[in-house]
């Protein structure tokens, strides 16, 4: 099981959040050009070692945040559970 | 040798102590005319087929660990073609074709089981959408058959169609060409075809780079160091986008581990795989008597082969909401493996944009089922370097150019497919 470390609840079951993506893709400007689009919506790096990922807690507080976590081994690693950010990922 | 009556007779005579090799474990030559990375089923598929169809013999198959050690000995050993969209619809059922007399052709028993796929519906818009898939099946000239509750509950005793059940049946669609097939066999009989066919397989031979000159491929850095090619085709399914990396590509594709389990093995109780797309489920029995049976994606980026208990909970709690008598029987074994989950969540059987290199990945949930036409299209496209018509939808580029084939209109999230 993942304990995940939600920055205003504290550590808390996996089944409490919802998987939000790779949190280094950012939301191009809208006229953007086609490029920029695609490799928003499309490309990603799926590295295979550290991943910086949206969580929501969608059973608890509601907030979105940022977790960095090893795609090898599934441990979280200290560092990013704690940034904030204003919004969560496109929709 | 041939496997027949008369060797197994003769070597029944001998004690079955001189079984020839299966294959051979050569030393990697300095050049190859087409290299495959993977050894698993779709690898080895492919050199089997550059081999028969299209007379290159002078291909190495290039494995870091054994073969079939990957999602080829990791998946629930379901074959199915009951695909909506045209593109899928024609692929999978030409590997369903493939699968029918792949025992023959291969000279090893796979033991393609036609035992059907039967997909529980449990609400009046899920029977719609069934109807509809069927008919669309049956359009494109593949088996289908909807299925009342009546009908099911003659069939298969054990599974729950009371009006009481947690998600109540009123109707499956069957596909009854539909079943199973021995996963390592595919691996071994397309290993052992394609080393008959002089094809050397190497395993213990990890990937390690790609070398690129002005645009086309020149080779690969081996653990067994560097290996000279102007063809490299990518078969690694969880890790493509490792390996398209090393080219310098970034795929549309992310790497989600996809679990599956096993109970202990009891007399025959299913002659069927059950599906159910409302609870995300899967089940059928395997020849050994163990209930195989798998669900969800554990939905977070993953290469770590094993996943999580909530996704396991969840799995058992929708067999016991489907079938209460299998609530006594213990689990004997749980699983990992590494998914290439594309944006709409078909594969990518394609050429690469560098002179040389192709894959066939992006296998979603689905890629086991899909071996025999993977490796026959991946071939196809490696020696006529352009696609066959039946993987001419399968590109990269599709992405880019709003061509997507989003069999369930989930849109641009690698793990809602």
């Amino acid at each position: 099981m993942l304990l995940i470390p939600c920055p205003w609840c504290g550590p808390r079951n996996q089944v409490e959040f919802t998987y939000g993506g790779d949190a280094t893709v950012n939301r191009p400007p809208p006229d953007a050009p086609d490029k920029t689009w695609f490799d928003f919506v499309y490309l990603r790096d799926n590295p295979r070692g550290p991943h910086l990922e949206l969580w929501l807690h969608s059973a608890g507080c509601r907030q979105w945040f940022k977790v960095c976590r090893d795609t090898r081994t599934h441990e979280i690693l200290a560092g990013a559970a704690q940034t904030k950010i204003s919004s969560g990922p496109a929709s | 040798m041939k496997y027949s009556i008369f060797s197994l007779a003769r070597n029944a005579l001998s004690w079955h102590e001189h079984w020839p090799l299966a294959w051979r474990s050569p030393r990697p030559k300095a050049r190859y005319d087409a290299i495959i990375v993977g050894g698993g089923g779709h690898g080895l598929a492919t050199a089997y087929y550059l081999a028969k169809e299209h007379g290159l013999t002078n291909i190495a198959v290039l494995e870091k660990g054994w073969l079939g050690g990957g999602n080829t000995g990791r998946n629930t050993t379901i074959v199915r073609s009951n695909y909506h969209l045209d593109p899928n619809a024609h692929f999978y059922e030409f590997s369903l074709k493939l699968w029918e007399g792949l025992s023959q052709e291969l000279n090893f028993n796979v033991m393609y089981s036609a035992r059907g796929v039967l997909n529980l519906v449990h609400s009046p818009a899920d029977m719609d959408a069934s109807i509809r898939r069927g008919n669309a099946m049956r359009l494109n000239g593949i088996d289908a058959k909807f299925l009342s509750r009546d009908d099911i509950a003659r069939w298969i005793p054990n599974l729950d169609c009371s009006p009481e059940a947690r998600f109540p049946i009123v109707g499956g669609l069957l596909q009854e060409r539909g079943g199973t097939v021995r996963h390592d066999a595919v691996a071994w009989g397309y290993a052992r075809a394609a080393d008959a066919a002089g094809v050397d397989i190497i395993q213990q031979c990890e990937v390690t780079g790609i070398r690129i000159d002005k645009g086309a491929i020149e080779g690969v850095e081996t653990t067994q160091g560097f290996i000279a090619t102007r063809k490299l085709g990518i078969a690694v399914a969880g890790h493509s986008g490792h390996v398209a990396a090393m080219a310098g590509l970034r795929l549309p594709i992310e790497s989600h581990v996809l679990q599956a389990m096993v109970s202990e093995p009891i007399k025959p109780v299913l002659d069927t795989v059950v599906t159910s797309g409302a609870v995300h489920f899967y089940i059928s029995q395997s020849d050994k008597g163990e209930l195989v049976m798998g669900g969800d994606l554990d939905f977070y980026n993953s290469y770590a082969q094993r996943g999580n208990l909530p996704t396991i909970e969840h799995v058992v709690a929708a067999c016991l909401a489907l079938f209460p008598s299998f609530g006594r029987l213990k689990l004997m074994r749980t699983w990992g493996g590494i998914m290439d989950m594309t944006m709409d969540g078909s594969p990518i059987i394609a050429k690469l944009p560098v002179k040389g290199l192709t894959m066939s990945g992006g296998w979603c949930y689905g890629g086991f089922k899909a071996t025999p036409a993977s490796g026959w299209l991946h071939a196809y496209t490696i020696a006529r370097d352009e696609p066959h018509p039946l993987n001419a939808a399968f590109t990269l580029e599709r992405f880019a150019e709003g061509r997507m084939i989003d069999e369930k209109g989930a849109g641009p999230y690698a793990w809602a497919h």
